[in-house]
């Protein structure tokens, strides 16, 4: 989280985001920022997978002690082992979160007030 | 290679990232590391909503099921002789299974307690940091990180200084 990492680092700590995000983080304005296309939930890999998890930490580090300036964003090559449309449907929740569902009802609710305040034409009353 | 942000993000919540006004943070705050990372003290901090069953309360899932446009500012601690059948997970806007078998994926302290053994890192603090990454929407359509900004993200960061540490890797979720 950018705004996370702003804070931490203007107490003098140094901060390495690693994201899924990165070109958001880098629009937002982050301190440094390691981009990974893993699924949202796993920014160092699959649970129990030791090599991928320190892969990804590593270059962390190496990013963290190499950047010189602000909003050093770098894209890491690794890929996600299992297809898109697995990984896509894997990290999300069961139930749709409250936010989803609220904005879901929302647009319905916008959509039926739309239909009945203009009736298609040639409707039968 | 370019990494795509929304390669796992539903259209919906894509197209709200994409419309999203952000205002970039200026000036960027920017620590130089002090030490190599073999000297440095290093400190964890995930956004993925986790806590220590043993002795915290879960995040306030119950208020924003009932207001689905504010989300619990607080933070957790998890030690770095956390258990992990003690960890709990419960983040709305995730699938929890992954982080209930292996916080590492997203809060790696056992990987760095290895490197610490291996001396790769200097060493690695006594507490790490678990936020919640849903902060729900401010008037103007934001993510609403007034409470992180003003007073979570910095008594974080003072417990940090207090724990002598140099660096921190931060995970959103």
């Amino acid at each position: 989280m950018p705004v996370l990492a702003r804070v931490i680092e203007s107490f003098g700590i140094s901060t390495i985001v690693v994201t899924m995000m990165p070109n958001y983080a880098e629009r937002c304005g982050v301190p440094r920022a390691a981009g990974v296309a893993y699924p949202f939930g796993h920014p160092f890999g699959r649970p129990g997978d030791v090599p991928m998890q320190l892969a990804v930490i590593r270059d962390a580090l190496r990013l963290l002690a190499a950047a010189t300036h602000p909003n050093t964003v770098t894209h890491l090559p690794y890929q996600w082992p299992e297809p898109q449309e697995i990984a896509y449907k894997a990290w999300q929740p069961r139930e749709m979160s409250p936010v989803v569902r609220f904005m879901r009802e929302r647009t319905l609710a916008a959509r039926a007030e739309r239909e009945r305040a203009t009736p298609e034409p040639g409707t039968p009353p | 290679m370019r990494v795509d942000d929304y390669l796992y993000l539903p259209r919906s919540i894509a197209s709200g990232y994409e419309q999203q006004q952000v205002s970039r943070a200026e000036p960027v705050p920017f620590t130089p590391l002090r030490f190599p990372i073999n000297q440095s003290r290093f400190a964890l901090v995930t956004t993925a909503g986790i806590w220590d069953t043993t002795t915290d309360q879960p995040f306030d899932y119950a208020r924003e099921q009932r207001e689905p446009l504010w989300g619990d500012p607080t933070y957790r601690v998890i030690p770095r002789d956390f258990r992990q059948e003690r960890i709990g997970a419960g983040h709305l806007h995730l699938n929890n299974d992954d982080l209930r078998a292996d916080i590492n994926i997203a809060l790696p302290i056992t990987r760095l307690i290895e490197l610490e053994r291996a001396r790769e890192i200097g060493s690695l603090a006594p507490s790490h940091y678990s936020f919640m990454g849903w902060q729900g929407r401010g008037p103007d359509g934001q993510g609403n990180t007034a409470a992180w900004e003003q007073q979570y993200a910095p008594e974080v960061a003072r417990r940090m200084v207090d724990e002598g540490v140099h660096a921190a890797v931060i995970t959103p979720t």
